[in-house]
């Protein structure tokens, strides 16, 4: 097997400094210099901006919480209505992104496999929760659900109260959370195409089993991205499930709007340390996805075959 | 196992894809659908598999009408034109899937998987994944897969289409093989008439979504029903009303009633034969092939004035 050469990217500046040829002129020293300025320029503005715009505030956030040590962390931690609040937020997650990514891989198929009347509506509708403000959101679900709303009269004479509790906040976490997977499995399904499935068809697998294992690892990735994305929103939802929820602390509080109180509150500490709890649930998800996918593909030393080069086998063709 | 297609209609919106089509295929065959793009013949050829639905007519597979069958009860193996390998599986699994869905035991499903892959001749690369494969491995493996549920038709979407010229001739070769020893019913779509020419018992000529002519390849080249198979066959000349194959004219040095005044343009050397490329004097163009030694023999050379008289040429009447 001989292995194809492997191209210098340009972009690394490789090809200016050592790949060209000896006795080329000044020129093209000159236009080194100037793709090695160019170079770490774009470099600085990149990472000045994130470091600005994301690094510094997060970074604070942290050290701020630690500030006076330990000991106050603890007890925030210990707080009833903060642990009220991790456990609401958890279960509010709990049930909306698996239902979300369910949902979102549903339409997806139906969007790109079907042509059915009425698609261009559900591709529209599907937009609605990032085109309106989630302020706007929570108010319109106390007009369907509230005391004087189009079903909550009725659901409230038999007893299910929504608006104030549990169910509204977990509709306000599906609704402003919903667009994620079938986004992202979207263009995934349209670039593998039916090829697959239908070689699954011609060898005997029902639809039902061509789903499951033909179209669904092949879409994974997207599947999976589309959950970080759905769980990431579903955890820091602060405005939709503000207005439904009440706010009531230990009751109808999840730990953003926790965050808010303990801040209104003058307590600052039990601020940051409710913020660094919503960061390391999100950073948890990732890390789950990370080890699902290493265990998944442990056959393959943990590797995406779909990036294999194009090259490895090139020395093999017959 | 025999097919057979009846007055099968397939629109795609406006456009007729396939426009009334009967065809019989006789068990044990190997038969090409040949045709330019947008002649109808992947449109047949998914019919036939069940992946596509006809509007109007029927499919049968030996005696039993499938129209309304599904494509996993036919009992076909399919190879699609970019193989259509399960990215996520190795070779093993791909080959194996039929055997899988079909719950077969394990020690049978391993021993079969291993035979197939010695008959493709990729036995080393069961434990890739195909995109560790080269194009012609993947070819093979397709093979595989589809041979794997022993499938009574066997049906190929421009098999060869996307591999290089060598590979893809020593492929056809082995198909033609692979065939002959299995002897199952197989129909491949190409637009490449050599293909046909080299590899199938019988070719029927697709164009515009109906089929032209259908006969073994030595018929059709020698008996075109028309002037599209004539010219899709093979390189033609026309003279007047007159359809002539470059290797049916002779080359006179000297004028006869038959032939025609042209000059020498252009003396191709081709190897064992020589095309020799004329102009009449009213500016249309011949092409004439001719051995090499009958070529050197009359000292052929560009600017020369010579006499071109067609050996044997076909009158189509006006369609």
């Amino acid at each position: 097997m001989t292995a194809a050469p492997v191209p210098v990217p340009a972009t690394r500046g490789g090809a200016a400094r050592g790949g060209a040829p000896r006795g080329v002129s000044h020129a093209v020293a000159a236009s080194g210099r100037s793709a090695h300025v160019a170079k770490y320029g774009v470099r600085f503005v990149a990472l000045g901006y994130l470091a600005l715009l994301l690094a510094l505030p997060v970074a604070l956030v942290f050290y701020n919480t630690f500030a006076k040590g330990l000991g106050p962390v603890i007890t925030a931690l210990q707080q009833s209505d903060f642990q009220h609040a991790f456990w609401l937020t958890l279960t509010i997650t709990l049930v909306a992104v698996p239902l979300n990514t369910i949902f979102g891989v549903v339409a997806a198929l139906a969007l790109v496999r079907r042509k059915f009347r009425g698609r261009g509506l559900l591709n529209a509708l599907i937009d609605l929760p990032f085109a309106l403000s989630p302020v706007v959101i929570g108010l319109s679900l106390i007009l369907v659900y509230g005391k004087n709303g189009w079903l909550g009269g009725i659901l409230q004479a038999n007893g299910i109260q929504v608006i104030f509790a549990l169910p509204s906040m977990i509709l306000a976490t599906i609704f402003v959370s919903l667009p994620f997977v079938v986004r992202e499995v979207i263009p995934v399904l349209r670039e593998i195409g039916t090829d697959q499935e239908e070689a699954a068809y011609t060898l005997g697998a029902s639809p039902w089993r061509t789903f499951w294992r033909v179209t669904l690892p092949a879409i994974r990735w997207g599947v999976i991205y589309g959950v970080i994305l759905t769980t990431a929103r579903a955890l820091g939802e602060f405005g939709a499930v503000s207005i439904v929820s009440g706010k009531i602390s230990g009751k109808t509080e999840t730990l953003t709007l926790n965050v808010e109180d303990r801040y209104q509150e003058f307590d600052l500490v039990g601020a940051y340390t409710a913020s660094i709890v919503l960061a390391l649930m999100a950073v948890a998800v990732l890390l789950a996805m990370n080890v699902y996918q290493s265990g998944r593909f442990r056959g393959n030393g943990g590797k995406l075959v779909d990036d294999a080069a194009p090259g490895v086998a090139a020395g093999e063709v017959r | 196992m025999s097919i057979a297609v009846k007055g099968v209609i397939k629109r795609f919106g406006t456009f007729v894809a396939v426009d009334d089509v009967s065809l019989d295929i006789a068990d044990g065959t190997l038969t090409a659908l040949l045709g330019p793009s947008g002649s109808g013949k992947s449109t047949l050829l998914r019919i036939i598999s069940g992946l596509e639905t006809p509007d109007a007519g029927t499919v049968w597979l030996g005696d039993q009408d499938v129209t309304r069958v599904p494509p996993q009860q036919r009992g076909i193996g399919f190879v699609f034109q970019h193989y259509a390998p399960f990215k996520h599986m190795t070779v093993r699994d791909n080959v194996a899937f039929g055997l899988t869905i079909r719950k077969r035991p394990k020690d049978e499903i391993r021993r079969k998987v291993d035979e197939l892959l010695h008959l493709v001749q990729i036995e080393q690369m069961g434990d890739r994944f195909p995109a560790q494969l080269s194009g012609g491995q993947r070819q093979r493996m397709a093979l595989a897969r589809a041979l794997a549920v022993e499938p009574e038709v066997l049906l190929l979407d421009e098999p060869f289409g996307a591999l290089d010229a060598r590979v893809r001739k020593e492929l056809r070769a082995w198909l033609r093989r692979l065939h002959d020893e299995t002897h199952v019913t197989t129909v491949f779509v190409t637009h490449d008439q050599e293909e046909a020419m080299d590899v199938a018992d019988q070719i029927v000529v697709m164009n515009n979504g109906r089929i032209e002519q259908i006969g073994a390849p030595r018929e059709l080249y020698e008996q075109p029903a028309n002037e599209f198979v004539m010219s899709f066959i093979g390189p033609v000349n026309r003279l007047g009303t007159h359809w002539v194959r470059p290797h049916d004219i002779d080359i006179l040095l000297e004028p006869t009633d038959s032939a025609v005044e042209a000059m020498i343009e252009r003396v191709v050397y081709l190897g064992f034969e020589v095309r020799v490329e004329l102009v009449r004097q009213d500016g249309s163009r011949v092409s004439v092939q001719v051995p090499r030694d009958e070529a050197e023999r009359l000292e052929l050379d560009a600017g020369q004035i010579v006499y071109a008289r067609a050996d044997r040429e076909h009158v189509f009447a006006k369609t």
